[in-house]
């Protein structure tokens, strides 16, 4: 497989420089040369404005004409249905608007008829029901063979999965299964104005790069979609949607896999990702009794405890509180970084919260670039005056 | 349970804590940047080994990538893993996770029967999470995703995975695939001569490309990858900040009020 | 810095033992250096991983490796501040006098305790009447049917407080070898070590390295561990010299490399007056005329290490490199620590222990001043002294 540059049609305008995910490609001459370093992504390919790059890859072209409408797989959890899938309605609404498409719930479990309603009321233009005693939460063959079915079925033209480890293992298979692209934790969907395909934009290289990715030749179009940074929109109350029952044909080998035990003991209750509020730790910190000084703080804002690898490393935190590109990507309303120098490392898990305070002693550390408000000062200093400032009733000071 | 085969899907990133980004193009800047074996994949190994020094049996690790991924196979000689196979062709270039999932499982398939595939939770370098549900659903196999620990009981596999709020125990039936999170154990250090031995001539990793697996060209590499890439750029951070002074008590009070204001608290 | 390049098997196992010193050794220096010795899991840890005594054939459990990876080790080890476990006198000193010298009877029952840590070696010769002049020494063992019985005592043993196999040079007295020329190396291990005492010195720096005095009471030692001949003790030794001195001056040249690293890290994030004092002109000076210093050394034994690997006589060279790098590396220490200022004196910074670790090197394994004698001798000068 190789990707060439026809000369005679390249004019020179350096579109793909830009584009080239790697750097191969440079310029002589006024003509596009693309170098060894080339690893045949094809980005360029699609780019250029007057066609001039050319690529062996086959063409898979399909009719794509046939798949409409965009999907939401709802996810729920004890029953309930949970904010990620909220949030995914308020996403998919934008899209299914852009694309002059219908937005549709996709509702599968056991019981679950009754969500439909707040499916419809959360934008919604139809629900596909999917209920049988096979689909439990957490068990991802029975709803594999439940989505992939009605999928083949009824065609959508995009399939968004909130990225929660549910859907992280739920949609690769799903994908798998029908033969289609699908991209990872996005933190953007758009469509292409043009071309009508999904832009899907989600952090490369530890959140380093942020790449866009588009499924051009298949549909349909599946993404998960990082939790916490869409917005969902506000409930329609009286908003009608049509419901659709679809039949699920589980499989005995859909079977095969079973829960025996939950054990909620091992860790206290912690959901980073979907916590409002994460008072977090790092280097700084020190040890545990820092950071008990910490959850002081995190009990006044109704907020969570969180911090760096070395934080874990050290045995100041368990390994289910790290924040960072090894462990929990979070998007939080507001983020309190004490101590925390803010490495790559760490940043690409927290860059997406709404407002990020950062407590540090250096005021070169990388943190207060993406911080919003900067206190260069000791925090051993500052939590306990805010722990008090907390404390004060709103006004008193 | 018998003696166990099991394959353990391992990959060379480069090692992102040392990633520079041009700041002039947005691209990656690859020279001078190390390769390592992906960190997860370290416990997926020693899961693997694990096993096989309680039940007996084999482990074969498999990695698909340019020739120099040989480097993370003599790793996984020098772990002690019985035998390597590496996946390389010009026609593997430019794989999304579809093709690779295609790739790795044709693999899995070409060398007959297996008890367990065994991978790291995530790359560093990509960050999906999918090749593990991917090849697992290529094979036709059940899944236990980010497992902490693995037991084979009876002729079946134990494991415990992390779910949101703990811990779940799930039982499946054998063949499975595993994906691993670094919980799961500590990695054993290389041992010296199994380490030299792998860097010998008649180290034990087999090199193949597509003809040996059986893929069809169709679904390997770009031709198989649905997904392209339209564009990277840096991610931008516009933001207005604002940096309080004062004493610690002053800037305590102005932080709560800031908080108030925006509605955060 | 490096001394050459890695072959990709090379490169590899400095990667694996860089990070196996990282997570066992380095964060319990301030532990070991505490408690004045090093557990001897350490060892055990060591020989489950193949780091003891890889120079062996693998029929003895080794992994047949060359000089390039002792030298990769010595770097490794003391970048890693982990030069308080003795693996080097170990490895590269005093196993080797049972490999080339002893039985296969005792090869084949010692050397594989060796690789795996059970047996801790040391080698001792300096004793407290001698010491730069070795030919002073008196230990002296008499042959008493199928055993010497050894007598005497050695100071300043690296390993000597744990080992379980003594390398012993001593003199034998025998009616077959002249009284002149009897020195000879003795094997002390097994019952024969029921018959020594040991104590342990308290020194400079360096305390998690177990040094010690000996003493010999009376021990009888089995004639089958009498490595090579009688009166033949010298030859071995100074067949060994040249590799010694070479593995001494890397350390120091890391030593110095490592005070160097220090130095830098610390002017570039310490702030005076406003600035980090490396703005200032004499803190950047002096780090260029160290680092300058560093280099030098560096480049030249880059040239030892291959001429040594090449097989060609280093005898010269590698004195003017004894003489020359520990000096050099004493010189660095001293400056980094005065950039460091007060810091520079509290022991938990590095730059305090690396100061007292180094003092040392210009001293063992031949002095600057008997470097200088060889040399000078070289140069055809027998100068009086």
């Amino acid at each position: 497989m190789a990707v060439w540059v026809k000369k005679s049609e390249c004019v020179g305008c350096e579109t793909c420089l830009d584009v080239c995910p790697i750097g191969a490609i440079s310029m002589s001459e006024g003509i596009a040369v693309i170098g060894d370093k080339c690893n045949s992504c094809g980005a360029c390919v699609e780019s250029c404005p007057h066609g001039a790059i050319k690529s062996d890859a086959s063409d898979r072209k399909a009719d794509i004409s046939a798949f409409k409408d965009v999907w939401v797989v709802a996810e729920t959890r004890q029953g309930n249905i949970r904010s990620c899938t909220s949030e995914l309605m308020g996403c998919g609404r934008g899209l299914a608007d852009a694309l002059g498409q219908r937005l549709c719930a996709v509702l599968a479990g056991k019981e679950v008829s009754s969500h439909a309603g707040a499916m419809a009321e959360n934008g919604a233009d139809i629900v596909y029901l999917m209920e049988d005693k096979g689909l439990e939460e957490g068990l991802a063959l029975p709803y594999v063979r439940a989505i992939t079915d009605a999928v083949l079925e009824k065609r959508p033209a995009v399939v968004l999965f909130a990225a929660t480890p549910f859907g992280r293992e739920l949609a690769p298979r799903v994908s798998r299964r029908l033969g289609v692209g699908l991209t990872a934790d996005c933190t953007g969907l758009d469509i292409d104005p043009e071309t009508k395909n999904l832009l899907q934009t989600r952090p490369a290289w530890g959140g380093n790069l942020m790449a866009t990715i588009i499924s051009p030749d298949t549909r349909p179009q599946m993404s998960t979609v990082r939790p916490g940074v869409m917005k969902a929109l506000p409930a329609e109350p009286g908003r009608k949607a049509e419901v659709v029952q679809l039949k699920v044909n589980i499989k005995p080998e859909d079977q095969r896999l079973n829960i025996q035990e939950l054990k909620k003991e091992l860790y206290k209750h912690v959901n980073l990702t979907e916590a409002r509020v994460i008072v977090s730790g790092g280097h700084g910190v020190e040890s545990k009794d820092g950071f008990g000084l910490l959850e002081e703080l995190a009990g006044l804002l109704g907020a969570e405890v969180a911090g760096t690898r070395i934080a874990v490393e050290e045995g100041w935190l368990t390994p289910d509180r790290q924040v960072g590109q090894t462990g929990k990507s979070v998007c939080p309303e507001l983020y309190i970084a004490c101590g925390i120098s803010g490495a790559i490392q760490h940043s690409a898990g927290m860059m997406g919260s709404k407002t990020i305070v950062a407590i540090n002693t250096d005021p070169a550390a990388p943190i207060f670039a993406i911080a919003d408000i900067a206190i260069v000062e000791d925090l051993f200093k500052i939590v306990p005056e805010l722990i008090t400032a907390l404390k004060m009733k709103e006004g008193e000071n | 349970m018998d003696k166990l085969d099991i394959k353990v899907l391992i990959k060379q990133v480069p090692n992102t804590s040392e990633v520079k980004i041009d700041p002039h193009t947005g691209t990656l800047m690859r020279e001078g940047m190390e390769s390592i074996i992906n960190p997860d994949d370290l416990h997926a190994i020693e899961a693997a080994l694990q096993l096989r020094d309680t039940h007996g049996g084999k482990v074969t690790a498999i990695s698909m990538g340019p020739p120099q991924a040989k480097d993370v196979l003599r790793e996984a000689l020098g772990m002690g893993v019985d035998e390597c196979i590496l996946l390389t062709d010009r026609a593997f270039a430019g794989a999304d996770t579809l093709a690779t999932s295609y790739t790795l499982g044709k693999c899995v398939l070409r060398l007959g029967r297996f008890d367990l595939v065994i991978a790291g939770h995530q790359a560093i370098d990509g960050d999906t999470a999918q090749i593990g549900p991917q090849v697992a659903e290529f094979l036709g196999i059940p899944q236990v995703i980010r497992a902490i620990r693995l037991e084979i009981r009876g002729d079946g596999l134990l494991a415990e995975r992390t779910a949101e709020e703990g811990t779940e125990i799930v039982k499946s039936t054998l063949p499975a695939l595993v994906t691993v999170t670094k919980e799961a154990n500590d990695p054993r250090y290389l041992f010296v001569p199994l380490l030299m031995a792998a860097f010998e001539e008649d180290a034990p990793i087999r090199v193949w490309g597509g003809n040996d697996i059986g893929a069809d060209e169709a679904g390997t590499g770009l031709k198989g990858s649905p997904t392209r890439v339209r564009r990277t750029f840096t991610p931008s951070h516009n933001k207005k900040i604002e940096r309080l002074n004062g004493m610690p008590a002053d800037m305590a009070r102005t932080l709560v009020e800031r908080l108030r204001e925006r509605k955060v608290i | 810095m490096p001394l050459f390049e890695d072959t990709p098997a090379e490169r590899a196992f400095r990667l694996a033992l860089r990070k196996f010193i990282a997570k066992e050794f380095t964060p319990y220096r301030e532990e070991w250096d505490r408690n004045r010795a090093v557990p001897r899991e350490a060892w055990l840890k060591l020989g489950r991983q193949g780091y003891l005594c890889p120079y062996l054939p693998k029929e003895y459990g080794g992994s047949n490796l060359n000089f390039r990876y002792v030298v990769i080790m010595l770097q490794e080890l003391t970048a890693g501040d982990a030069m308080c476990i003795g693996v080097t006198n170990h490895n590269d000193n005093s196993t080797r006098y049972i490999y080339h010298h002893g039985s296969e009877e005792l090869k084949k029952r010692l050397l594989p305790k060796c690789v795996t840590g059970e047996a801790i070696a040391c080698f001792a010769m300096t004793e407290p009447g001698a010491g730069s002049d070795a030919a002073a020494i008196t230990t002296k063992a008499v042959r008493q049917g199928d055993h010497y019985i050894l007598n005497g005592s050695k100071c300043f043993i690296t390993n000597g407080m744990f080992a379980d196999i003594m390398i012993v040079m001593c003199r034998v007295e025998s009616p077959d070898v002249d009284p002149k020329k009897n020195y000879s190396l003795l094997c002390v291990e097994g019952e024969s070590l029921k018959h020594i005492r040991r104590h342990q010195f308290e020194k400079m720096g360096r305390h998690g390295q177990d040094t010690a005095e000996i003493f010999f009471e009376n021990c009888p030692v089995p004639v089958g561990n009498l490595l090579g001949k009688e009166g033949e003790g010298f030859k071995y030794i100074m067949e060994a010299l040249g590799r010694e001195r070479l593995e001494l001056c890397i350390k120091a040249q890391v030593y110095a490399d490592e005070c160097l690293k220090e130095a830098i890290e610390y002017a570039k994030v310490r702030e005076a007056f406003g600035k980090p004092i490396g703005k200032f002109e004499h803190i950047a000076f002096v780090l260029a005329e160290v680092a300058t210093e560093v280099e030098i050394g560096n480049t030249f034994l880059h040239a030892c290490v291959e001429e040594f690997i090449r097989g060609e006589d280093i005898t010269k060279r590698v004195s003017m490199a004894k003489a020359w790098i520990p000096e050099m590396c004493n010189r660095v220490a001293y400056k980094a620590v005065q950039i460091f200022g007060g810091y520079g004196y509290m022991a938990e910074y590095r730059i305090a222990r690396l100061y007292q670790d180094v003092r040392v090197t210009p001293i063992f394994g031949g002095t600057t001043e008997i470097m200088n004698l060889v040399i000078a001798r070289q140069l055809g000068f027998k100068p009086i002294f």
